[in-house]
């Protein structure tokens, strides 16, 4: 009896592969190879196209961090937070206010947006997941629109016309004034985001925080305070997002309330869902497909919004698991 | 000399103005398989859900190996032994059985603030687990994911959580719901291993299995016990014949 169940035993003690399905993973990777190389290229070739540039995918990769971890509370913890910029908007003041006053410090800037950033998730967290369904959606909103306000009414630091950063972090050696620095920089915090998630939702931790997703009573019959560890997840999503803030802030040079609106937020919503919720990679593809349609569609005509919309809600129509779901069902397709 | 490990007194729920649960008093003796019969809509449901800690009860006392439980929140029940399962099959559907049992296990493992070694390959998890679902004959699925399940193994997979937490308390709700013959058949004969190890509150419409499996019967009629026995009792008592066999 028991020496049948030793030898299933290795049967049952795998870990999911970070690239799902074997077509997934050459996909995947190309993409990600992609997304680090043809800017590169592009800036050693001097082509001066905007949709390659340095510039261009660096702000994608600091959006696509926000997207990775959102995707955590909402893909995985199906948390439905719609005020994820806010996260975005400190992190960004993180390096804005220090360096307004003279404190330039990589050192400071970053583990500040880190822990600021945990620390709002901490209280509106608290608050906010006492909360289900609509009204959550409703309260994370409306604490992050609170955010927004309060950095509008700061007079000093430029209020509703925004903050400019003269320069950049200093990290010492590495130096981010140097624009692929930053990028490589970007590039490397987005692997480790996502390296970062892969390991949390396979943990204890990350089970946990799927299982409240799929079916909360069932967690709390089993013995789980689940409140304790989906307001932890939520932390942890909120100081990840606080370091694409000090990303995002430091690429921009200049911080506005507007960084943290709510309709940011939703497009960090909509670049999860479009990626395909719950999928490691599925955020960047997300990010990177919305920016760039954003951006072609509004060099055709100023009223891009509108067949921009109908994409947003076809692709979510018709297009299961998003698109990572179409990439890691397109290759097996017998 | 048994003990009680459940004591119900003068529990009370209504809804507006329905009264769901009507001053039920109920004592659950240590070892022993108690069922509750009843017609749909007399508050089995609703009483289940008071004793697990999921609704809170308008009046009365939920005491618990002579603790008051009545106030303590469904996850905190748990670890004091008590599990249920649920009428409605309620497991994780989009992970696999294996990972289902193996959830529940680490419910009862300590804490799960644990954030960086993969919960798949922990021996301490998987191997209750799989023990659980030889137990309930599922070893065979532990890999399928719990949605292409079928009913029955579902429910075979509703009550291996259940007893993963390793409880001395199980309050089952319908175990047999929807089963064809075989299939609970197959559920009498897992309800039946468990019996005497642990102490079992039975929820079922399956009178043939109730009267092969209880020591004694509560019949609840319009959320009250108008009859608690042993099963030989309950089927000779004409109360209950009118109120629900349905033999005037």
């Amino acid at each position: 009896m028991t020496d049948g169940i030793s030898a299933l035993l290795n049967d049952h003690m795998r870990v999911p592969g970070i690239f799902g399905s074997p077509g997934g993973r050459i996909i995947t990777l190309i993409f990600m190879a992609v997304l680090l190389l043809v800017p590169l290229a592009a800036n050693f070739l001097e082509i001066r196209l905007q949709l390659v540039s340095l510039d261009f995918i660096t702000r994608i990769l600091c959006l696509a961090i926000a997207a990775v971890s959102l995707n955590l509370i909402l893909g995985f913890g199906g948390m439905i937070s719609f005020g994820h910029a806010a996260f975005i908007g400190i992190g960004a003041y993180c390096v804005g206010i220090p360096a307004y006053h003279g404190y330039d410090s990589a050192w400071l800037h970053f583990p500040l947006a880190v822990v600021a950033s945990a620390a709002f998730a901490l209280i509106t967290g608290a608050i906010s997941l006492r909360t289900r369904g609509v009204y959550f959606i409703m309260i994370t909103m409306a604490f992050a629109q609170m955010g927004y306000y309060f950095f509008l009414s700061l007079e000093e630091y430029g209020g509703d016309d925004g903050l400019t950063i003269y320069s950049r972090s200093v990290f010492g050696i590495i130096n981010i004034e140097n624009k692929m620095v930053l990028f490589l920089l970007t590039y490397a915090c987005l692997v480790a985001a996502i390296y970062i998630v892969y390991r949390i939702v396979n943990s204890r931790f990350g089970m946990v925080v799927r299982g409240c997703n799929s079916n909360e009573p069932r967690m709390k019959a089993l013995g789980y305070n689940t409140y304790a560890y989906k307001l932890t997840a939520y932390v942890i999503a909120g100081g990840m997002c606080g370091l694409a803030g000090a990303l995002l802030g430091n690429f921009t040079t200049f911080i506005s309330p507007d960084m943290m609106s709510w309709s940011r937020s939703g497009e960090l919503m909509f670049m999860v869902i479009l990626g395909g919720a719950g999928s490691l990679f599925g955020p960047v593809f997300g990010a990177v497909t919305f920016v760039f349609i954003e951006e072609l569609l509004s060099s055709f005509t100023i009223y891009w919004a509108l067949p921009f919309g109908v994409l947003l809600i076809l692709s979510v129509l018709f297009i299961k698991g998003g698109l990572n779901g179409l990439i890691q069902r397109g290759w097996n397709r017998d | 000399m048994t003990e009680t490990m459940l004591d119900v007194r003068g529990l009370k729920k209504s809804f507006g103005g329905v009264v769901a649960t009507d001053g039920v008093t109920l004592r659950i003796e240590a070892g022993e398989l108690h069922a509750i019969i009843g017609p749909n809509g007399a508050g089995k449901t609703t009483l289940i859900a008071q004793l697990s800690g999921d609704l809170a009860p308008d009046a009365g006392q939920v005491v618990f190996n002579g603790k008051d439980v009545t106030n303590v929140p469904t996850h905190r029940r748990s670890h004091y032994g008590l599990a249920r399962s649920f009428q409605i099959t309620s497991v994780f559907m989009g992970l696999s059985v294996i990972d289902n049992v193996a959830l529940a296990v680490q419910a009862h493992d300590g804490h799960s603030f644990r954030f960086w070694q993969p919960a798949t390959t922990q021996a301490g998890l998987r191997k209750p687990a799989l023990e659980v679902l030889e137990k309930v004959g599922l070893i065979n699925r532990a890999g399928t994911i719990a949605s292409a399940l079928s009913h029955g193994e579902r429910r075979q997979l509703e009550i291996a959580m259940a007893m993963a937490t390793n409880p001395s308390f199980m309050l089952l709700d319908e175990p047999m719901a929807g089963m064809g013959v075989e299939e609970s058949a197959a559920m009498v004969e897992i309800l039946r291993s468990l019996k005497g190890d642990k102490t079992i509150l039975l929820v079922e419409h399956d009178m043939d299995a109730v009267f092969a499996l209880a020591d004694r019967i509560s019949v609840l009629v319009y959320g009250r016990i108008v009859a608690t026995g042993k099963p030989d009792a309950i089927r000779r008592n004409a109360e209950v014949r009118s109120a629900y066999l349905g033999e005037a």
